[in-house]
């Protein structure tokens, strides 16, 4: 078995896969957030070494994205459209029960480390609205009834593993 | 330049159009996103299992980009008859095969019926929704599977490359573009040719290329309908452009939340190097270009163009000030030419048919067609691509069907965050760029959200200043500050604490956030609220004076309560009541405890009896 490899390590290779050069920082950043599920603080400052700019470079793009994360993840991300045709059709409704429900806020994550809940300004499946997509799943035409069947089907699925 | 390379451009393009074109028999089952959540995937494993158990190998399956109709997903088209069939499930797929693609029967049950006449239509250009449209630009997405570029040989993909090369100097391009009158599909509605030949005539090395693929517009999503449907079409579009302004690097600019456009267009760009479309010398001519992909991570502001550059260049996208324009310092401060996605798309066409053949089409100052997103509280929604011109009428009622449930129109969003809402009053104005901008609203990249005498326009406009508020980059004051307390003010209205006087304070600092804005998007940020003021006046005055939301939306001045008349008891709604606000006996008329009750909306969507009502 090969051994786990550290974090600054792994960031130096997704470095290195993107050239080394800064106008790759979204792109590596990309890769570390795919990686490690947010973007760890020890994979930030490796990446600024290796890419040879300052932490504060690095930082800036890191919360200037939406889709990047400083924290951890949940194991499963639900995120909320929040587009036009999604917020005419009750977007807001079923950000109000996923709220209720996991008992977190967006930006958060649930204690066990389960879902994290995040809104998105338009996942671009306007036809079906509202939308949700869970991990890389499109939800459609999501009523209050199907938020309640997505999450026990997701917390019994975690039961059974 | 050497002739014979190039004449040779145009015969390799002949030959492969004459070796892979056009197919026959064949199902093309839409895979676009929309449908992909409604299940298209299962379907076409299961038609290509039922194909070579019924011995029918020969017939292909298309895995095709959107085909725009996603309210009727999973759809496919059984050519050559193009019979349409619509919510296609997997136990269909045996009859299918069996009847339709070897008998050319039709299966009734699975074809669209006319909700009026209640007939029902065989082939999807009988369909009212896509009757009147002229899909030029997006219709080819039922031809092609994106991932194989042969299907785009066999509709005479990359024929224009080839004309261009073999036939035509860059100036000459340029020249055919400005002539065809192509306008930038964004929003902007700049002249495509304006910024090409600004790019040629140029000084600075390298030069570059870009597609804008970051629709960042909240209910837009045509770019990536292409993106993902016909990405060679872009590719073509961009290879053609670098060759009339003289570059040899592109960059693709795609959203964060599309993974599936990206994954097209890498097959896509990685296919055209292999056919020497892209890379050095295409076509064996001595022109070189190569196009790289780069994906956002969620920034509205990099839709516009110098926050793009920005966030190519692998920096936080914040815009700057443009006392030089991109097409002398663009990204990396070099000449670049920025098209939309969708603009791009149209390049080929115009090559291919000619400038007088696409004048036909559009209207006076906007030639050509427009795909729009036609979603909200409309029958049919989907994807449209009309002639500039067509009336906002047409567009809703012949092809989006009008309005569900029996409700009334009030109003149709078009061009984002930037653009406004549309009363009724104004429904014969001919859509295009002009028209949209004189009535207050933009055409944007297409989106059009409709919405129905159940939306609130004062909570629209709060909507937009708060997507606004969270987008602005915070580089300039007026857009930054200006924007929150425009958004707060929206806030108070929607939460009953208006003032008298709060509309004119929200119309004076819209004025000051439009002039004095550094870049587009606090520019046009004042618009949806401007706009709702102008059309919708009396629905501010509501919130304000009387604290009342007449479309029953602002959660503070509403109250649920339940028709006697209409409930049964079944005590559906008290289940799925949060806060345990409902309650009354079994087969009895319930009531809601006003306090209690948080105006969520479970019970509404809960109820199949219209029993709960909101004042």
């Amino acid at each position: 078995m090969t051994k786990p490899i550290g974090v600054a390590a792994k960031t130096r290779q997704i470095v290195k896969k993107h050239g080394g050069g800064k106008s790759a920082m979204i792109a590596v950043l990309q890769d570390i957030q795919e990686t490690f599920n947010y973007l760890p603080k020890e994979a930030l400052k490796a990446a600024a070494r290796a890419m040879n700019v300052p932490m504060s470079r690095v930082y800036e793009a890191a919360t200037f994205y939406t889709a990047f994360s400083l924290k951890p993840r949940g194991k499963h991300v639900v995120k909320i459209c929040k587009g036009t045709a999604c917020h005419v059709r009750g977007a807001a409704i079923l950000q109000d029960r996923f709220e209720t429900t996991l008992g977190i806020k967006p930006g958060g994550t649930t204690k066990d480390g389960k879902f994290s809940l995040e809104t998105v300004n338009c996942v671009g499946a306007c036809a079906l609205g509202p939308v949700v997509v869970i991990n890389a799943d499109y939800h459609g035409q999501v009523t209050i009834s199907k938020v309640d069947k997505i999450i026990k089907k997701i917390n019994e699925e975690g039961a059974k593993s | 330049m050497n002739e014979n390379p190039d004449t040779q451009a145009r015969q390799i393009m002949d030959n492969l159009t004459l070796y892979y074109g056009p197919k026959k028999k064949f199902i093309a089952i839409c895979a676009g996103t929309g449908c992909r959540a409604s299940g298209s995937l299962k379907v076409k494993e299961a038609l290509e299992a039922e194909l070579k158990k019924q011995n029918l190998s020969e017939v292909d399956v298309l895995a095709t980009g959107c085909l725009g109709f996603c309210e009727k997903g999973p759809m496919l088209v059984v050519h050559p008859d193009k019979y349409f069939y619509q919510h296609v499930k997997v136990e269909d797929v045996p009859e299918i095969i069996s009847k339709t693609v070897a008998r050319g029967e039709v299966i009734s049950r699975l074809l669209y019926r006319h909700p009026e006449t209640k007939k029902t239509l065989f082939r999807e250009e009988d369909l009212p929704f896509y009757k009147k449209q002229c899909r030029v630009v997006f219709g080819q997405n039922g031809m092609i599977d994106p991932a194989r570029i042969e299907d785009y040989f066999a509709i005479n993909g990359y024929q224009a490359l080839g004309k261009v090369l073999a036939e035509m100097t860059p100036e000459q391009v340029i020249s055919e573009v400005k002539k065809a009158g192509l306008r930038g599909r964004g929003g902007g509605g700049f002249h495509a040719a304006v910024k090409w030949e600004g790019v040629r005539r140029a000084h600075g090395d390298p030069k570059y290329v870009i597609a804008n693929g970051d629709e960042g517009d909240p209910g837009a999503y045509m770019d990536r309908s292409l993106m993902e449907g016909n990405p060679h079409s872009v590719i073509e579009g961009m290879i053609i452009g670098a060759y009339a302004v003289g570059s040899k690097q592109g960059y693709i600019y795609v959203r964060n939340e599309y993974p599936l456009a990206v994954t097209h267009l890498s097959i896509a760009i990685e296919a055209a190097r292999e056919m020497g479309l892209l890379g050095k010398n295409i076509l064996g001519t001595d022109f070189s270009f190569d196009i790289q992909i780069t994906k956002g991570a969620g920034a509205f502001v990099c839709g516009e163009s110098s926050a793009l550059f920005a966030s190519v260049e692998g920096r936080a996208g914040e815009p700057r000030a443009k006392y030089v324009h991109a097409v002398e310092k663009g990204l990396y401060d070099k000449p670049t030419v920025l098209n939309n996605v969708e603009t791009w798309a149209n390049v080929p066409l115009i090559i291919n048919k000619g400038a007088d053949w696409y004048n036909t089409i559009g209207t006076e100052g906007s030639k050509g067609t427009k795909i729009f997103s036609l979603v909200g509280k409309i029958n049919n929604t989907g994807l449209i691509e009309v002639p500039m011109g067509t009336t906002l009428y047409e567009i809703i009622y012949d092809m989006g069907g009008g309005i569900p449930n029996g409700k009334k129109f009030k109003a149709v969003q078009t061009g984002g965050p930037s653009g406004g809402c549309i009363p009724e009053s104004l429904l014969d104005i001919p859509v295009d760029f002009d028209k949209l901008y004189e009535v207050g609203s933009m055409m944007g990249s297409g989106g059009m959200i409709v919405m129905d005498e159940t939306s609130c326009m004062v909570d629209v406009a709060r909507y937009f200043l708060e997507f606004l508020k969270e987008e602005s980059c915070g580089k300039c004051v007026p857009c930054r500050e200006g924007v929150r307390r425009m958004s707060d003010i929206l806030e108070d209205i929607c939460a009953g604490k208006g003032r008298e006087g709060d509309v004119e304070i929200l119309e004076a600092m819209g004025k000051a956030i439009a002039d004095g804005s550094l870049c587009a998007l606090g520019g046009s940020a004042p618009n949806p609220v401007l706009s709702t003021i102008r059309y919708f006046r009396e629905e501010y005055d509501a919130h304000i004076r009387e604290h009342r939301c007449p479309a029953g939306v602002c959660k503070a001045l509403i109250a649920y309560s339940i028709d006697a008349e209409k409930c049964t008891g079944c005590g559906v709604c008290v289940k799925v009541c949060a806060t345990q606000a409902i309650t009354g006996e079994k087969k009895k008329a319930h009531s809601i405890d006003k306090d209690k009750c948080t105006r969520c909306g479970a019970c509404i969507q809960s109820c199949k009896f219209d029993a709960i009502k909101v004042k």
